[in-house]
């Protein structure tokens, strides 16, 4: 077990392509620390470079106090699995498991003994003398696991291990995994460009766009306290409503809406009355379960989704859509403009009267708002600060 | 009435017949081409042992099976006084062969791997190459190679002969290699070595045992094609005692006043052995190999 240190890491392939951009990024002892991201935010990249499987242009790596920027990734002590398992066809269960520790030269009555645990642990004691062709998509999941596990090593890397199985195998899985790292308490880093799953794995997720971690922070933070457009809009099933509004006085307006902003939550800094404003889809409730003091607004109901829990009521707002495709797909973040109206979400209860063609009353919290800058995406609610997150353990993150 | 009134019931049975009929139909054509693809590939063959075994009054009849079975041509063409040199041919072949193949393979696995893992100025140019020697006819090429080869004093010597054998084996053989060697996912050697192996070792204990099934396929050919080459074999070597089976074999038709059938086709069969042999021999590690290699992580 150990610490793993990155310190302004960067990543030049050839071309001048940028694929890490100077990512300083403290992991401790025993966390669970995921990368999340759209795919080409270079979150593979900083992964393999931390394995040894892509040399670093620039910037300092280091695993429990040792500097390995520049070791082989045998020297580094490492495990990793990878998206496509990576098993050797040619080699049995028990041969796959044990290899790490044979080329390490274990004594054999060792490899034995450790595989014979890791195979009672994850369950592949049955399998040890098949190959991996013969085995199911969560089995080969399961012996990639095993074969990271098998040699104890001091950090586990997780390159999207889940992609590859279908989604109710998935959960299972992302479950299990969770039990695995709280009973063998290994540094892991974890690769996905699935919110869902960063989220529920993760102790702290670091949400990475463009070569560069814009925040790392615990899930609910991250979800709560979004220092960054980008990350409201990634983080979140479904997606915050995003919109542009102007404020005016003490009301904020977009589209069609009016709504008074609350007392406690306002932009800090002006941005000419110009934000992008932020609501997340359980910050609206039918008027008939909400409380009578929140504000409301009228809406039509274009979708109704009933999820038997609660329902998705989808409805126009006559403004610009702004969504983490959108901000993805322009080359600057200050053309956040799209043609489309908003299509925004409403999670209600799922009692709801909604139907669709009709209109409902939909009670807002404007405690719950979030405010961007138009320009930067920097979010309004937090002091003025490098606009780019260090990402260092413990960051304080001002409400 | 009953008539008209049985036939649109009765409607579908028939053509379902006709339909039935014509795929027997069709099944039989192909079936019968596929008897004269057979008979056509197998008859040479068998019309060659048989007459290798039939006395010489069975072969002028043309008789269709050896009656009375005989092992005389084989003698004759072992070691009849008309045809000396078998053993030396028979080790010379050999010699050309092994080593062709085995500095073949080891040459072009390293440079398979280089084409298919690593990028370089030139890589593609050299691929394009590699296709387009391919395409020269090797009659074209055998007055070249002569002058070069005679420079350095390598005519009627079997190193001259291999070095020749390899500058078409090879070419194939790098190209097929490469193939093999770029299903193989790069992940696997990566998780090899972040399990411990140094490059060299994920090659040896990842790399190597994966493409097999492609060392195997490509040695049968290259043992295959060296082991039937005759033009080159006969321009370069001169000498009786320098030549390859392939050579001998041609002084069978020789005579212009008479051809020894019995014997030629005794010495056919026994030029044909060894590939065969070879053949059997690998033949089931390259049918596992397939299947080993459809296998991905």
């Amino acid at each position: 077990m150990a610490e793993i240190r990155l310190e302004n890491v960067s990543k030049l392939f050839a071309g001048d392509v940028v694929a890490v951009n100077d990512i300083t990024l403290d992991i401790a002892d025993g966390e669970f620390l995921v990368l999340v991201g759209p795919s080409g935010c270079g979150k593979s990249t900083l992964l393999r470079m931390i394995a040894g499987l892509e040399e670093v242009t620039d910037g300092q790596i280091s695993i429990a106090g040792t500097d390995v920027t520049e070791l082989a990734p045998r020297r580094r002590d490492i495990a990793m699995v990878f998206q496509s398992y990576a098993l050797y066809p040619h080699m049995s269960v028990r041969q796959n498991l044990a290899y790490g520790l044979k080329v390490r030269r274990t004594p054999k009555a060792q490899i034995a003994r450790r595989v014979d645990e890791v195979a009672k642990l994850l369950g592949l004691s049955d399998l040890l003398d098949r190959r991996p062709g013969q085995l199911s998509g969560g089995q080969r999941q399961r012996v990639a696991m095993g074969r990271a596990i098998a040699r104890e090593p001091k950090a586990f890397l997780m390159d999207e291990p889940l992609s590859n199985l279908d989604a109710k195998l998935r959960v299972g899985m992302r479950a299990s995994l969770q039990q695995l790292h709280s009973r063998l308490g290994v540094t892991t880093i974890y690769v996905t460009h699935d919110q869902i799953e960063a989220m529920t794995l993760g102790q702290r997720v670091a949400v990475m766009r463009e070569g560069r971690i814009l925040q790392a922070d615990e899930p609910q933070k991250l979800y709560q306290e979004p220092r960054d457009l980008f990350v409201a809009a990634f983080i979140g099933s479904p997606a915050m409503n995003l919109v542009e509004a102007t404020i005016d006085g003490g009301d904020v307006t977009f589209g069609q809406f009016r709504i008074p902003l609350a007392a406690g939550r306002r932009p800090l800094r002006d941005t000419g009355g110009r934000v992008v404003l932020g609501i997340r889809p359980e910050s609206f409730e039918d008027t008939a379960f909400a409380s009578g003091d929140l504000p409301r607004i009228e809406v039509q109901v274009e979708v109704l989704e009933e999820l038997g829990s609660d329902a998705h009521v989808f409805f126009l707002v006559d403004a610009p859509r702004i969504t983490a495709e959108t901000l993805e797909a322009s080359e600057e973040e200050a053309t956040l403009l799209a043609l489309e109206k908003a299509l925004f979400t409403a999670r209600v209860d799922a009692r709801t009267r909604a139907r669709v063609g009709e209109r409902l009353q939909l009670a807002v919290d404007p405690q719950r708002f979030h405010f961007f800058d138009p320009d930067t995406g920097a979010s309004l609610l937090q002091p003025a600060e490098p606009a780019r997150a260090t990402g260092a353990p413990g960051t304080p993150v001002p409400a | 009435m009953s008539a008209s009134a049985a036939t649109p019931a009765g409607a579908p049975q028939p053509r379902r017949a006709r339909r039935g009929r014509r795929k027997l139909a069709t099944q039989t054509g192909w079936n019968l081409v596929g008897i004269a693809v057979i008979v056509v590939m197998v008859f040479p063959v068998y019309w060659m042992i048989s007459t290798a075994f039939k006395s010489d009054g069975e072969i002028t009849s043309g008789s269709w099976f050896p009656l009375q079975p005989t092992l005389q041509h084989f003698r004759s063409a072992m070691a009849g006084a008309d045809h000396p040199y078998f053993w030396n041919s028979v080790a010379n072949s050999l010699i050309v062969v092994c080593v062709t193949v085995a500095l073949s393979m080891v040459i072009a696995f390293f440079a398979a791997v280089a084409l298919a893992k690593f990028r370089f100025t030139g890589r593609k140019v050299f691929i394009v190459l590699m296709i387009g020697i391919q395409m020269l006819p090797q009659a074209g090429l055998i007055i070249p190679l002569y002058l070069v080869l005679r420079q350095y004093g390598q005519t009627g010597t079997l190193t001259g002969v291999i070095i020749t054998y390899m500058t078409f084996v090879l070419p194939f053989s790098v190209w097929t290699l490469r193939g093999f060697i770029i299903g193989i996912p790069r992940d696997l050697e990566e998780a090899a070595m972040v399990d411990g192996s140094s490059r060299v070792g994920a090659f040896v204990r990842i790399l190597l045992p994966l493409v097999a099934p492609g060392l195997v396929a490509t040695s049968v050919f290259a043992f295959i094609t060296s082991w039937n080459e005759f033009i080159f074999a006969n321009v370069l070597l001169n000498d009786n005692s320098k030549q390859t089976v392939t050579v001998w074999l041609s002084y069978f038709t020789g005579t212009a006043r008479h051809t020894d059938w019995g014997a030629l086709m005794a010495a056919s069969t026994l030029t044909a052995i060894p590939v065969v042999i070879f053949f059997v021999l690998v033949q089931r590690k390259i049918a596992f190999g397939l299947t080993a290699g459809a296998v991905k992580g």
